[in-house]
């Protein structure tokens, strides 16, 4: 085998950490989700040798610092689902292709099945679940209501997180601006005439709140 | 009953609630990420399950050694599913399974399982049946009239080869449950479509008293018919729970165990003959057609679908079986592949004949089961109308110089949708307060919502008045939701239940108002005398005369009577239209706009039954376009478990939709039809004639992909 072809793996991280299980990372979805994970995660690994057992991590989810104990291995989505009973966000593909886990990351939406949880510490993490408080909806929870984009309701979790990120970096959009940016979360019922329709309502009713606040 | 109330649903024009459009009731606990699927589930104690399935197509388990495995700390159960001496007749067949405090855990045991395998030959492709040998099998001859006679009669005759491939439910929440058995009772929050049934099934697979065992289940993440009985992870779940002590166990099935166990749709392949009249008359037909359910052989279902008086038919089908994961229900099963089947071949015929496909449908609608046939030509009508048929449509080959070339195409469906057998129980309180419960499940086409409506508009109540229970085994029994039955069901049985609960308050009301029970209403939050609206009681002053006395009424939907009763029957129609855009350099085929025309008899919620619509040609599309479970014939394996290779249409794949309930009278009173079903036949066939319309030539296999289109263009496929 040619050096340069050595070259072109992904480099492993130094740390020697156990990534059991962990082929995942490949193949980013379209649309308003981040790329560039598997360089964060390589540049984030930590000198000292962590693992193959549980770590104690922090977390900063929904403004507050959880702290657990995981492998290294363990994806923010098992984190959030298994560890911290926030089961808002779905593992469905657990690859990196339907956005049902889709949560906002640093200000950016992620799939939190291709996000390691210790690699996620130290960064603002956004879920469904604080997505507003009590009872009250948050407007995209509310378009979606309003435009019945919903039917099983198993992809809405993660299509209203990737809406709200997508509307936080495109405040005004097109109908084609929808069906490009939201190309990274799939239905399988079928609900996308609701959606395309409750991201215009919801970016039309943020823009008002931002004006009057 | 003295007096059996009149359970007609009121005129059209009198109803309050039925018929309008209510947002979805669970609507804000689902886009709020509050709902709780049963695999979001974690009681105290719960245990994490995982699964070691069969690598190969097909093997005989010749050893299995859990040693390893059992003494990982962590494990608390292994079960082996699989012992020595097991013939596995597909990949991802069930070897073993492992029960442990984190799900890493469970995982990492599993891959300390030792198994040996002795390889055994497998086939594992059905395109062809010539190739199939002993695996074909056959599954059935039919002889209608006189087709040889009627061929050499013929005036036309076409032919044509079509095909359409096994494809896979992909439920976005995969099969499986949480689990808990203690000695002899079982506690199960199942993802089903069949709350009510579930616990006599496992209570004959575990031999524990149907009654000990407890049913829960308030969401479901898609089912599409693949999820009815408790399969075979909650036989091994209920054994690793067993095994480790009565904890709860949840085993759910990994993405590419669910892609290759998780239920798939059989596929259809077809050589069609049809002769008939040059205007456009078919008088024969001839079908020799097979197909796949896996490893379990399931033959096509019968052609000429919809057309089925047909004067002269002969028809061979043939059920081949290939070492793949089972068939199961697939919205509308069968009817996808006879539509498919059928409906090309039709439009083949007019093109043969050099006529307008929608004029051959209207005319050919003639052998259309009798009651639909007026249906048929309205919606074939309707559908051309707003698919602005006659402007667009183009003969074959006519359809532009450049390389991108718009086409349009027709196809048909017919679906049941009766009720099933099922019960309700309405209950008045005397505090006003009113609960409908019924042991049925929402799978997300709106069951909450309509049962709510109804119950709102026989009390003359207000929605939120209504508290509603359901999924779970403790409440009357409802049925699975399946073959569309669910809405006609609950609808009967709501309406059933809250009449004979509002004929007993009246008998305590009555003489309050000096009238006889029979004489009164209960509209807009009153129990009114008919005719006199001014002698009155509100709702809950006409309740607090039942003193300390709840009122609690059974309704019955009885498929066999249901129909006399007029609430719900069965015979749904619809047409629909695709209009697509095809490269004809790169093969890519892009719909512009889609059509849907689709009668359901009486319309609850005129809003979710077009959720219903636009949900079922969305999955289509996905079907017609990009989707197909792919085997390898040298390993015998699925190449596409996964999402990434099995593709699912996005936001953007699927054009512009355009639904129109066909809600006319004469529809609406036959009563409620099924819906979740009936729109989700005709698109592979709409798509597939649309996208030869297109391009000029017949493009024989769903999907639509570059390399099927290309091909066909190229000769490559005759
Ligand atoms: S589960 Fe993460 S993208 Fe599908
Ligand atoms: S609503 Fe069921 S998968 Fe989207």
């Amino acid at each position: 085998m040619s050096s340069k072809k050595d070259s072109e793996l992904p480099v492993p991280p130094k740390s020697g950490f156990s990534r059991r299980g962990f082929i995942r990372g490949v193949g980013i979805g379209s649309g308003a989700l981040g790329t560039g994970l598997l360089e964060t995660e390589a540049a984030a690994a930590a000198p000292a040798t962590l693992g193959p057992g549980p770590v104690p991590i922090t977390l900063n989810i929904n403004g507050k610092p959880v702290n657990l104990t995981v492998e290294p291995s363990v994806t923010l989505i098992d984190a959030m689902r298994n560890y911290l009973d926030l089961t808002g966000a779905k593992r469905v593909c657990d690859r990196a292709t339907c956005g049902a886990c889709t949560v906002i990351m640093a200000g950016k939406t992620v799939y939190a099945c291709t996000v390691l949880a210790i690699d996620a510490q130290g960064k603002n993490i956004e879920t469904i679940e604080g997505l507003a408080t009590g009872s009250a909806l948050h407007p995209v929870s509310k378009a979606f209501y309003d435009n019945d984009a919903q039917q099983c309701g198993y992809c809405t979790p993660g299509f209203v997180m990737a809406c709200k990120g997508f509307i936080d970096e495109h405040p005004s959009p097109t109908e084609e601006d929808v069906k490009h940016g939201l190309g990274g979360n799939l239905c399988r019922c079928g609900t996308y005439m609701g959606i395309r329709k409750a991201v215009l309502q919801a970016a039309k009713e943020m823009k008002g709140a931002v004006k009057n606040g | 009953m003295a007096n059996t109330p009149d359970y007609h649903w009121p005129p059209m024009d009198q109803r309050k609630v039925i018929g309008t459009s209510p947002k979805r009731l669970d609507g804000p606990v689902k886009s709020s990420g509050r709902a709780k699927y049963t695999s979001d589930l974690k009681p105290q104690g719960m245990l994490f399950g995982a699964y070691l399935i069969s690598p190969h197509a097909h093997a005989k388990v010749t050893s299995i050694d859990t040693s390893v495995a059992e003494k990982l700390p962590g494990v608390k159960s292994v079960y082996v599913a699989a012992p020595a001496g097991t013939e596995m007749q597909y990949q991802g067949w069930e070897v073993a399974a492992v029960a442990a405090t984190t799900e890493e855990i469970a995982r990492e045991a599993t891959r300390k399982i030792k198994v040996e395998y002795e390889v055994l030959p497998h086939f594992v492709k059905d395109e062809d049946l010539a190739s199939a040998g002993a695996n074909a099998k056959q599954g059935g001859e039919r002889l209608v009239g006189d087709p040889d006679k009627a061929f050499a009669d013929a005036e036309a005759v076409s032919e044509g080869h079509y095909g359409i491939p096994v494809v896979t439910h992909c439920c976005l929440e995969p099969h499986g449950q949480v689990i808990q058995w203690m000695g002899d009772s079982i506690n199960v929050w199942p993802s089903t479509q069949n709350v009510p049934g579930y616990a006599g099934d496992l209570s004959q697979r575990l031999q524990v008293p149907a009654t000990n065992i407890k049913v829960k289940m308030d969401y479901i993440g898609g089912g599409f018919g693949s999820k009815f009985n408790p399969d075979a992870w909650a036989i091994v779940g209920a054994n690793l729970s067993k095994n480790a002590g009565g904890r709860p166990v949840k085993l759910y099935l990994e993405r590419n165990a669910e892609q290759m166990i998780g239920g798939n749709r059989p596929s259809a392949y077809a050589k069609i003959k049809l002769g008939g009249k040059k205007d456009g008359t078919i008088t024969a037909w001839q079908t020799d057609s097979w197909g796949t359910g896996g490893f379990q052989a399931v033959s096509p279902g019968q052609q000429p679908y919809v057309f089925t008086n047909l004067p002269n038919i002969r028809e061979v089908r043939t059920a081949v079986s290939v070492n793949a994961g089972t068939q199961r229900a697939w919205r509308a099963p069968g009817n996808q592949q006879a539509s498919y089947l059928t409906c090309c071949a039709i439009e083949d015929y007019a093109h043969k004949i050099g006529m307008d496909p929608i004029e051959v449908f209207k005319l050919n609608a003639q052998y259309a089961p009798t009651a639909r046939i007026e249906t048929y030509r309205y919606q074939l009508d309707k559908a051309a109308e707003l698919a602005d048929w006659k402007k667009l449509w183009r003969p074959r080959g006519q359809n532009g110089s450049g390389p991108v070339k718009r086409g349009l195409g027709v196809a048909i469906a017919a679906w049941g949708g009766a009720g099933h057998a099922g019960k309700a129980r309405a209950v008045i309180n005397p505090d006003g307060s009113v609960a409908i419960e019924t042991g049925t499940q929402d799978l997300g086409t709106g069951t909450r919502t309509i049962i709510t409506q109804v119950a709102a508009e026989t009390f003359g109540l207000p929605m939120s008045q209504i508290k509603l229970s359901i999924g779970t085994s403790e409440l009357p029994a409802d049925g699975g939701s399946g073959g569309s039955s669910t809405v006609g069901a609950v609808s009967t049985t709501t309406r059933k239940s809250s009449m004979n609960a509002l004929a007993k308050l009246y008998e305590v009301v009555a003489p309050s108002l000096g009238a006889q029970p029979e004489e009164l209403e209960a509209v807009d939050g009153h129990v009114r005398v008919k005719g006199s609206p001014n002698k009155s009681l509100t709702w809950q002053a006409a309740c607090r005369k039942l003193g300390s006395t709840q009122i609690a009424e059974m309704g019955e939907n009885v498929p066999r009577s249901a129909q006399a009763e007029g609430l719900n029957t069965q015979g749904a129609a619809g047409v629909q239209i695709a209009d697509v855009s095809v490269d004809t350099e790169t093969g890519i085929v892009k719909i512009n706009r889609y059509v849907a025309v689709q009668d359901c008899g009486l319309v609850i919620n005129p809003k979710l039954a077009e959720s219903q619509v636009f949900g079922a040609i969305i999955m289509g599309i996905g079907t017609a376009l990009f989707e197909e479970r792919i085997m390898d014939a040298q390993t015998g394996r699925v190449l596409n478990p996964d999402m990434e290779f099995y593709k699912l249409a996005g936001i953007a794949d699927i054009g512009n939709l355009v639904v129109h309930m066909d809600i006319r009278p004469e529809n609406d009173k036959r009563g409620v039809i099924g819906l979740g079903e009936p729109p989700a036949i005709p698109i592979c066939a709409a798509v597939g004639n649309a996208v030869t319309n297109a391009i000029g030539v017949r493009v024989p296999t769903i999907p639509m992909t570059p390399d099927h289109v290309l091909a066909a263009l190229e000769g490559r496929i005759g």
